[in-house]
């Protein structure tokens, strides 16, 4: 069992106590606990069985302007007194930051919201192992699957953020995934693929017959890949790959980069970033989600926010240190986005795959291709050409490239989106980017 | 040297019987306790931004018997904590039965020594180091707009309890100095990283105000990327320049030649034992045995004392890297490649240092000889798809190759090639072997583990360039 919030709260105001006692004009506090239990599988046999069993403490202390902060993993009350007083005298030390502060006391979140994010259903290791049975039986029944691994993990945690203004709220959460990497051969070539599923609720996880079949076929028929020569193309990326271009697009926006001045998008607030038919929108009241949160990392309430209205940039991801900088409010986005995702074009994916005679559909990246200070892009790309709306052949050994700013103006998205993953968008072409192959 | 007993109410004595009475009926086990300290200190826009400090202390207790292993972990040490470990490893190995292999190699060579960086030098002696950095790189030029550096040391103190009351200790110092400069000229912004470190204490790296050096060597990596060109995109052939780039060797080979992915026969190399993957000329190591450096073990997170391992010898496969489980399975014996990131994870096989050794040529004459292509000098992360082969990493500082002479500098873009064949298509390897600053971290199955890289200048005869110049 997680540890109670009452056990949570005895061990952060020892902390804050402790704190003031020294003299500290300001702290706060996170204590969370977290038990994980997975289960792994190999070749339709148990692999591996992985508890843990985590809890863990950090403390940010101030004098004035002066902050330091100390994370320990051992909760014993002497252990925490010692790293207390290490880290006030640290903070002693440490020169002033005008901008260090606790947040805005009347931004703090002052209720808490139900959105579900917890199911306290007990799904032992031998239901694990009777679901990862299932789905490997599925995911090896083709014969050209040669290797199969799956796993499941339940996860169930438990938090408590306090500060010296007299925030103290925490809850609990949990999450259900199961994941199914299958190994594919044929006479020219031997591929990978996976496929997963990631949820609040254990009722709501992909069957474990979906997930085999999804891992297996996606594997199969990436099979006799050809590498194509080099060009400007339309690209299609499959959702997963979609949605990590809001990932770098969240990363540009974070007031950090900004305040900084090492983003791309510094400087461009209210203006076009995208055409005109994108939505992007940062939902953290959803209710199950899986990026869902009902106060940032600092206390602080978040609220829905637009970050692109018809192409336009309208907000930052802002956090109390970087938003004094800028002159900001907090928008409750310490720790970054919640549920991110790109709202539904207006074509289908089917239409979508004929608007050009000819693309790469890409359906994995490698690499840590983005540049966020220049928007510079270029990973390594496996997929598929299509022509003429139809898969044609497996695709591999090729580099995609292109800078973010023109990226964004040329994004065209389908209408099948779906709330998979914290991260979400359809279907996504973008035109005019370059391939490089032979 | 950490007394993991001294604050529990577990004894020594209560864990050896419990490790024993769990291991009993299993082929292999061991109850790893860890305590680390480790400290950061940011400089970031004109201010210390971070100062932090952090203390971990935990136990993973592990058990395996045939293929399964069974894996339990917490960051509480007490008897009541450890027991039900012990019961949850049980109930996973319930219907197995197995033989405990003892033997475990010793040796009494240290590659480090037993220090704490962390209380090696006053706070205040490492604010004044982090501020002079950014003075210094504000007042050298004007297109200097952002200065970024910091120091980041720990200490990990480990100890390995062996089913019959074996036990295995290390205590690991490593730290790491970074500066990060962005240059902005005509409206252009460009950044040039640079860092050093290893397992020594923080001022072995900075005397002779070599933190000169490391803003020095940012600052041109910057300087050199304003200028630079769209990248060219297609097939061509790429000169790589000596130390760093060896990353990859680390990502297109050395993660292929890991014992787990040659069991479960999920790598391209995995049938390749004893024949040729790279050319004549082509041998590579991983070890670990080398002093002070950021990849070396004294002994690796199973208890084995590591050792320098020929992956590959005058272009012949020769070894895999293993960790005791993958060895036993594979009837071998443990390379001392077993790692782990920390206490709440497995044991996987893993890199240390890995370095392709010199050969007789030059890097003036490898660039004479192409007509078209690209050389390399410095690269960001990499990746690979070890089923596949294919890996890529991205350059961070690179020129065009123009009729055997160097031209201009060019963006930054991504290397893909296939890593069974490339190391075939290496056409002349220098006599310039150096070794990388002491920066890697190397992630796999969200573990991350510090290690490092050395090579000299090679040339490749084939990879594709992802630029978009066509």
């Amino acid at each position: 069992m997680v540890k109670d919030q009452e056990y949570l709260r005895s061990k952060a105001s020892y902390c804050l106590d402790l704190a003031k006692k020294l003299g500290a004009t300001g702290s706060s506090v996170t204590v969370g606990h977290s038990i994980s239990e997975t289960v792994n599988f190999r070749n339709n046999t148990l692999d591996e069985s992985n508890r843990s069993d985590g809890l863990a403490i950090s403390i940010e202390t101030y004098l004035g302007k002066k902050r330091s902060s100390i994370s320990s993993s051992n909760l014993l009350d002497d252990n925490i007194k010692t790293l207390i007083e290490k880290c006030f005298e640290t903070t002693k030390n440490t020169p002033e930051d005008e901008f260090n502060s606790l947040p805005d006391k009347e931004l703090l979140a002052k209720e808490i919201k139900n959105l579900n994010l917890y199911d306290e259903t007990h799904f032992d290791n031998e239901k694990k192992i009777e679901y990862l049975k299932e789905l490997e039986s599925v995911a090896s029944s083709e014969e050209k699957i040669v290797n199969t691994e799956s796993s499941f993990t339940v996860n169930k945690s438990n938090f408590i953020l306090a500060n010296s203004d007299g925030f103290c709220n925490g809850y609990k959460s949990s999450s259900f995934s199961a994941s199914c990497v299958t190994v594919a051969k044929d006479e020219n070539s031997m591929e990978r693929d996976y496929e997963f599923t990631s949820k609040r609720h254990l009722s709501d996880i992909k069957s474990a017959k979906e997930l085999g079949e999804k891992a297996s076929e996606q594997t199969i028929r990436k099979l006799s890949p050809n590498k194509i020569g080099s060009e400007k193309i339309s690209i299609i990326f499959d959702k997963r790959i979609a949605k990590g271009m809001l990932g770098a697009f969240a990363g540009a926006i974070s007031s950090n980069a900004i305040a900084r001045g090492t983003s791309f998008l510094k400087d461009k607030i209210n203006e076009q970033i995208f055409s005109e038919t994108i939505n992007v929108i940062d939902k953290p009241d959803m209710n199950k989600g899986v990026g869902s949160q009902i106060f940032d990392s600092e206390g602080v309430k978040s609220d829905t926010l637009n970050l692109i209205q018809n192409g336009i940039l309208k907000n930052y991801l802002v956090d109390t240190y970087n938003g004094k900088k800028l002159n900001l409010k907090s928008n409750g986005r310490c720790g970054g986005t919640t549920n991110l995702y790109f709202d539904n074009g207006k074509i289908s994916f089917e239409d979508l795959l004929n608007t050009n005679s000819k693309h790469i559909y890409v359906t994995e990246t490698i690499g840590h291709g983005s540049n966020l200070v220049t928007g510079d892009y270029s990973v390594g790309a496996t997929g598929f050409l299509i022509e003429n709306g139809e898969f044609k052949f497996p695709v591999n050994e090729i580099t995609i490239a292109g800078n973010f700013k023109d990226m964004f103006k040329n994004i065209t998205l389908a209408n099948d989106l779906d709330f998979e993953y914290s991260v979400n968008s359809p279907t996504m072409m973008i035109e005019g980017m370059t391939v490089a192959g032979k | 040297m950490s007394n993991f007993f001294d604050k529990s109410d577990l004894s020594r004595k209560d864990a050896d019987k419990i490790v024993s009475d769990t291991l009993q009926n299993c082929d292999d086990g061991e109850l790893y306790l860890e305590d680390t300290k480790s400290e950061s200190i940011l400089l970031d826009d004109n201010k210390i931004k971070s100062s932090s400090y952090s203390s971990d202390l935990g136990f993973g207790f592990r058990a395996i018997t045939g293929e399964i292993v069974a894996y339990s972990h917490s960051n509480e040490i007490s008897k009541d904590s450890l027991k039900k470990s012990s019961e949850n490893l049980k109930s996973t190995l319930k219907s197995m039965k197995g033989t405990y292999n003892h033997d475990i190699s010793r040796s009494n060579k240290k590659f480090y020594e037993d220090i704490n960086p962390l209380e090696q030098k006053t706070l205040n002696s490492k604010l004044e180091v982090l501020n002079k950095v950014n003075e210094y790189l504000r007042k050298k030029d004007n297109s200097v707009k952002q200065v970024t550096t910091s120091f980041a040391g720990e200490q990990k103190s480990i100890e390995i309890i062996r089913s019959g009351g074996e036990v295995l200790t290390d205590v690991r110092p490593l730290i790491r100095f970074n500066v990060s400069v962005m240059l902005e000229k005509n409206g252009r912004k460009e950044t040039g990283v640079y860092g050093i470190g290893g397992r020594q204490s923080y001022d072995e790296y900075l005397k002779n105000d070599n933190w000169k050096t490391v803003c020095e060597e940012a600052f041109r990596i910057a300087s050199v990327n304003l200028e630079s060109k769209p990248a060219p995109a297609g097939e061509m052939k790429v000169v790589l320049g000596p130390g760093w780039p060896a990353i990859l060797i680390h990502e297109a080979i050395g993660h292929g030649l890991e014992g787990d992915f040659n069991r479960k026969k999920t790598s391209a190399f995995h049938d390749l034992m004893g024949q040729k993957v790279a050319s004549e000329g082509v041998t590579i190591v991983d070890d670990g045995t080398i002093d002070n450096r950021r990849g070396s073990l004294t002994i690796d997170d199973e208890g084995t004392p590591t050792e320098k391992t020929v992956l590959i010898e005058n272009g012949i496969l020769k070894n895999f890297m293993q960790d005791r489980l993958n060895a036993r399975l594979m009837n071998t014996k443990s390379t001392g490649s077993g790692r782990r990131e920390n206490y709440r994870h497995v044991v996987l096989p893993r890199m240390r240092n890995t370095m392709m050794m010199s050969g007789n040529q030059t890097q003036e004459e490898m660039i004479k000889s192409v007509d078209k292509g690209i050389f390399a000098v410095s690269f960001g992360g990499g990746q690979v798809d070890i089923t596949s082969g294919k890996f890529v990493f991205n350059c961070t500082e690179a020129y065009e190759i123009n009729n055997g002479k160097i031209g201009s500098p060019i963006k930054g873009a991504t290397l893909i090639g296939d890593g069974p064949s490339i190391l075939k298509e290496v056409s002349m390897v220098g006599n310039d072997m150096m070794l990388d600053p002491g920066i890697g971290t190397c992630g796999k199955a969200g573990q991350g583990v510090p290690v490092g890289v050395a090579q000299p200048s090679i040339l490749i005869d084939k990879m594709t360039v992802g630029g978009t110049k066509l």
